[in-house]
């Protein structure tokens, strides 16, 4: 079922597979360390935002235009950190930004329409393990954070003040899963976005595709409604693109409000 | 019923789900639009909290997504 591509049938799933690129008999411990396609579309992600950062940082007087696309970046980040944390928050900018931007670079690059030149661009985002390993670390600074500042006070967290002594025994354990599922959520909540959306595209290609190879009557018919509609869906991606790295850092910052102030 | 009939059912079945989410979601940006309308200065203070509601509301349909991928890609 899964991964048999029959003849002449756009299989949605393939553009998911991880291949090794580089070094396939590398390894460490017994673990394979060779370097795929996902580790390449990372590299490519963080040399862009390096020199996109590069370009904006030349600190003129009179931001010129690229200097105000990235101040606009930080501003962004610096006022929702302000909104949601208070004047501690500043100090999270540096992680939320870079959390930020890289999510928002490699979702954009994702979806470059290289596929024309031959080249596949794979969005990483859309595999757990990656989306995975970003909200570990935001749940680890959570931890850190809040055992450093409050101790094992920490645990009040799961106890929201004000509630009546008989709730405790209900709300405690309640608010314990809850917190215990946030980086869950969170990884989920990325890597499922990008991957649906990426699905949803291929499948309309493979309408596409095998309308128009079917003759020129169901080509009309079929082919041109899903070209259509794909232009709208890409449009959607975007958009979804820019709001799925907004919300992980909104809820990452949320997250390390609870940390800083309890409540 | 064959076990592969009932895989393909229940993932059908699981993509119910994914509308209920819509629902959900069309619901967040519906009341926001309607507050925003009649009192359009505090709109942009809760932009915020609009998201953390979509993003609420959106989790549990990618929820039903991946029980669908479940129910479709995992051998048992």
């Amino acid at each position: 079922m899964a991964g048999e591509a029959e003849a002449g049938k756009v299989d949605p799933m393939h553009q998911f597979t991880v291949e090794p690129l580089l070094g396939q008999d590398w390894n460490i411990g017994g673990f394979n360390i060779a370097y795929t396609n996902s580790a390449m579309w990372m590299t490519i992600t963080a040399v862009v935002l390096f020199v996109f950062m590069l370009g904006g940082m030349k600190r003129e007087l009179v931001p010129g235009r690229w200097q105000m696309m990235v101040e606009s970046f930080t501003g962004f980040i610096d006022d929702m950190l302000e909104a949601n944390i208070g004047k501690e928050g500043r100090k999270y900018v540096p992680y939320i930004f870079s959390l930020f931007m890289f999510i928002l670079f490699a979702n954009l690059l994702g979806l470059l329409p290289l596929g024309i030149v031959g080249v596949h661009p794979f969005t990483f985002t859309s595999h757990f393990t990656v989306t995975g390993v970003l909200a570990i670390m935001s749940f680890a600074i959570v931890l850190i954070v809040g055992f450093w500042k409050h101790g094992l006070h920490f645990f009040s967290l799961f106890v929201p003040s004000g509630t009546p002594l008989p709730m405790v025994f209900v709300i405690a354990p309640i608010e314990f899963v809850s917190f215990l599922f946030r980086p869950f959520s969170l990884a989920l909540r990325l890597f499922v976005a990008m991957m649906a959306g990426h699905i949803l595209l291929k499948v309309l290609s493979g309408f596409v595709i095998n309308g128009a190879n079917a003759g020129i009557g169901v080509g009309a018919m079929v082919s041109i409604p899903s070209f259509a509609l794909m232009i709208g869906i890409s449009a959607l991606e975007i958009l979804v693109a820019g709001i799925q790295a907004y919300v992980f850092a909104l809820l990452t910052s949320l997250y390390i409000n609870d940390a800083e102030h309890l409540h | 019923m064959e076990a592969e009939a009932a895989k393909l059912i229940g993932a059908g079945l699981a993509a119910i789900g994914a509308g209920m989410a819509a629902l959900g979601v069309g619901n967040v940006f519906g009341s926001f639009l309607e507050s925003a309308l009649r009192n359009p200065g505090a709109a942009d203070g809760q932009q915020g909290r609009l998201f953390i509601g979509f993003a609420a509301a959106e989790l549990l349909g990618l929820l039903a997504f991946v029980v669908a991928m479940i129910i479709l890609f995992v051998e048992v």
